[in-house]
């Protein structure tokens, strides 16, 4: 679950940042490198796990799915968090430098 | 229990390369300065070490956080629960060879992938741009 929805993550990031350019400004573009290589991490482990349980793997317990789902959650909440400190930062359009040197 | 070690090592490895590559492109840049062809130039390779680094810490960081969920890294020494029995830290270095090998490998891979098709689309476009010139002249 923590794979899919970090993969569905890379999918949505990776087209606002093909589509737009005010995504690019924004540096959306860290999000999807963040996304896509933390889904290629993940997919390692579930091919490990997959050799270790086989078809297992594809029934997982209904409390361990809802765990992995609210990691999953938790984990793109995270990385947003990572991206939007990080534009702040580096403040591509200079919002923060001329509101600091208005005061 | 440890696996995102190893992506995070080739991180710390190829960030201190694509900064020294960065600085030798910049060098080169500064020295050959052509106006026209400021426009048109490929992307270096220190710009595309960078996205091996993106991948690289962005998946380790996510990874990690996935490894404090699960109880297996903790804000005390030794950091990593596996570490502290010598049974379980065996287990670890197993897995850190394992998967850890491979996640660092298959990122590297698909890098390496992504490099050839933007090379390959760079002279794709720099084709193109030389037979419009042709066409005009």
């Amino acid at each position: 679950m923590t794979l899919l929805l970090t993969i569905f993550a890379a999918v949505v990031t990776t087209a606002i940042w093909y589509s737009s350019e005010k995504a690019r400004e924004l540096r959306v573009g860290m999000l999807v490198f963040m996304f896509w290589g933390a889904s290629l991490m993940w997919l390692v482990d579930a091919v490990v796990e997959f050799i270790e349980i086989r078809a297992e793997y594809f029934t997982p317990a209904a409390e361990d799915m809802l765990n992995d789902a609210f990691l999953g959650v938790s984990v793109i909440a995270l990385a947003l968090v990572i991206w939007i400190v990080a534009l702040l930062i580096k403040d591509p359009k200079r919002v923060i430098a001329s509101k600091l040197k208005k005061k | 229990m440890a696996c995102f070690l190893v992506p995070t090592a080739e991180a710390i490895v190829t960030t201190v390369i694509s900064k020294v590559v960065s600085a030798k492109e910049k060098k080169q840049d500064l020295a050959h300065v052509d106006v026209e062809k400021i426009e048109k130039k490929p992307l270096g390779f220190g710009k595309k070490l960078k996205w091996l680094n993106a991948m690289l810490w962005g998946g380790s960081a996510l990874l990690a956080f996935e490894h404090v969920w699960h109880g297996e890294v903790t804000p005390f020494f030794p950091f990593l629960t596996a570490a502290s029995n010598p049974a379980d830290a065996a287990d670890m270095l197993h897995e850190m060879a394992t998967s850890g090998v491979a996640m660092a490998g298959l990122v590297t891979l698909v890098w390496v992938g992504m490099v050839i098709v933007s090379g390959l689309m760079e002279r794709r476009a720099e084709q193109a741009a030389a037979d419009t010139q042709e066409v005009q002249s």
